[in-house]
């Protein structure tokens, strides 16, 4: 078991025994490169990792000895010297079939085909409403994720989902030449100048046993759908809070989610300063919180939105990263917890991987 | 030759690129792209699509902020600084 860190200054590997205990923390890798998202790709070992230097660029750093040795490239990371549009930072990755994407701020998708030597750009999903305010670089604010998750189908390599920051979720069935909006149902507490999009999307998660079966932790509340994300319903009630970035599915039953409900305010923390995990059961009928072994006295905790993970062991594990730098992790479905790597880095992303 | 010294972010991205390198370049530019050829890849490192230098990546030549135009003497120092605030 391999914990993937993505941290603001390098990336991190967590390794675990076969029990999922004895946990041991190797890094700071990719010279400490702020790191963005990274994740493992079984069929060639690599593990890939997305940085952006606020000196040197954005780049995709690639190792294949499970973390000994690196090498980066960002040839064809950009989008030419007559745009205005700026790769400013890599801020997701997706394997599909061998290819490696990474989407990218100012938002786009770009695509490697040679196990990250080398890049092209496959879509700014041009052509969707709203997309001359997202390609305007003025509005490209720093902290600005672009494409923010990239979440494939698992069976149809031509078919995945992409969020673009603060504009919504996307939908391609040819590879990304298309695009449809995703967002019917989504509630959006701002003025919005086109009707398909202008939605908060934090987080996406789409569960194994179930395809149909998505859920996403919104800017504004925790939403479900039936139907593949062409429709969704709120399922906030219960919660303390309707804001949160980190969600998780459970592997084998589709009912099963976790969120981590987070101050909406300045704070963005844990309510309270006690640090919990909510799960449903039942698709978000009814919330339960499981905060044993986390630290409920001054723990002002926050979560990013894809520093939480979950295995897909029998009993899955679920793992999250702080803004403050620790690693909690739990091997009974989130009803215990243990603090498994403390004082690192604010971490921004959280993958596991299973090394056979 | 032109005298470059480079900052300490940039040489552990490359095999065995050294803090100091001696190029022969007209410009800035042309001692960049010298560096290019022997460590591909390094552009990107400093410099934008266009290109342009990156904005946190100050170049000063014999003490003078400069730019990708500015010309070299024989025996110029250019120094590369990664210049940000932060901690």
């Amino acid at each position: 078991m391999l914990l993937l860190v993505g941290t603001r200054k390098g990336f991190f590997l967590v390794e675990a025994d076969d029990r999922r205990g004895n946990w041991k923390l190797r890094g700071p890798l990719c010279e400490s490169w702020p790191v963005y998202h990274a994740v493992f790709d079984p069929l060639s070992g690599t593990i890939y990792a997305a940085c952006a230097s606020d000196w040197h660029g954005a780049a995709v750093w690639r190792s294949g000895d499970l973390g000994e040795t690196w090498t980066l490239s960002s040839e064809g990371l950009a989008y030419g010297a007559e745009d205005a549009r700026k790769v400013s930072k890599l801020s997701t990755l997706a394997l599909i079939d061998g290819r490696v994407l990474a989407g990218a701020e100012a938002p786009g998708i770009f695509e490697s085909r040679d196990g990250g030597e080398s890049w092209s750009l496959l879509t700014t999903l041009a052509g969707q409403p709203g997309c001359e305010e997202w390609d305007d670089p003025a509005n490209q604010p720093p902290g600005h994720l672009g494409v923010s998750a990239i979440m494939p189908d698992g069976e149809d390599t031509s078919h995945f989902w992409a969020i673009v920051q603060g504009v919504g979720l996307f939908e391609t069935s040819d590879g990304g030449a298309t695009w449809a909006p995703r967002n019917r149902g989504l509630r959006a507490d701002w003025p919005r100048p086109h009707e398909e999009v202008g939605f908060c999307v934090h987080r996406l998660v789409r569960s194994p046993a179930d395809p149909r079966r998505m859920y996403q932790q919104n800017h504004v509340g925790v939403h479900r759908s039936d139907d593949g994300g062409h429709s969704w319903t709120e399922i906030t009630d219960g919660l303390p809070s309707e804001f949160g970035f980190a969600a998780a599915v459970h592997p084998h039953d589709a009912d099963s989610f976790y969120v981590i409900p987070l101050d909406p305010g300045h704070a963005r923390c844990m309510p309270d300063g006690q640090a919990a995990v909510w799960r449903t059961r039942d698709g978000g009928e009814s919330w339960r919180r499981l905060d044993r072994g986390l630290p409920q006295r001054h723990a002002h905790l926050g979560v990013l939105r894809g520093a939480m993970a979950i295995d897909r062991r029998d009993v899955p594990g679920v793992y999250f990263g702080t803004s403050t730098g620790q690693l909690f992790a739990s091997a009974d479905e989130g009803e215990s917890w243990s603090e498994i790597a403390s004082y690192l880095p604010p971490v921004w992303s959280v993958e596991v991987a299973v090394i056979e | 030759m032109a005298d470059l010294r480079l900052p300490m972010t940039l040489t552990p991205l490359f095999s065995d690129l050294p803090r100091r390198v001696e190029v022969d370049a007209a410009t800035v530019r042309e001692a960049i792209e010298k560096l290019e050829e022997r460590w591909p890849g390094v552009r990107d490192r400093l410099c934008e699509p266009g290109p342009t230098l990156r904005p946190h990546i100050h170049l000063y030549v014999d003490q003078q902020r400069a730019g990708l135009d500015t010309p070299l003497a024989q025996r110029s120092r250019v120094d590369v600084v990664a210049a940000i605030s932060g901690g």
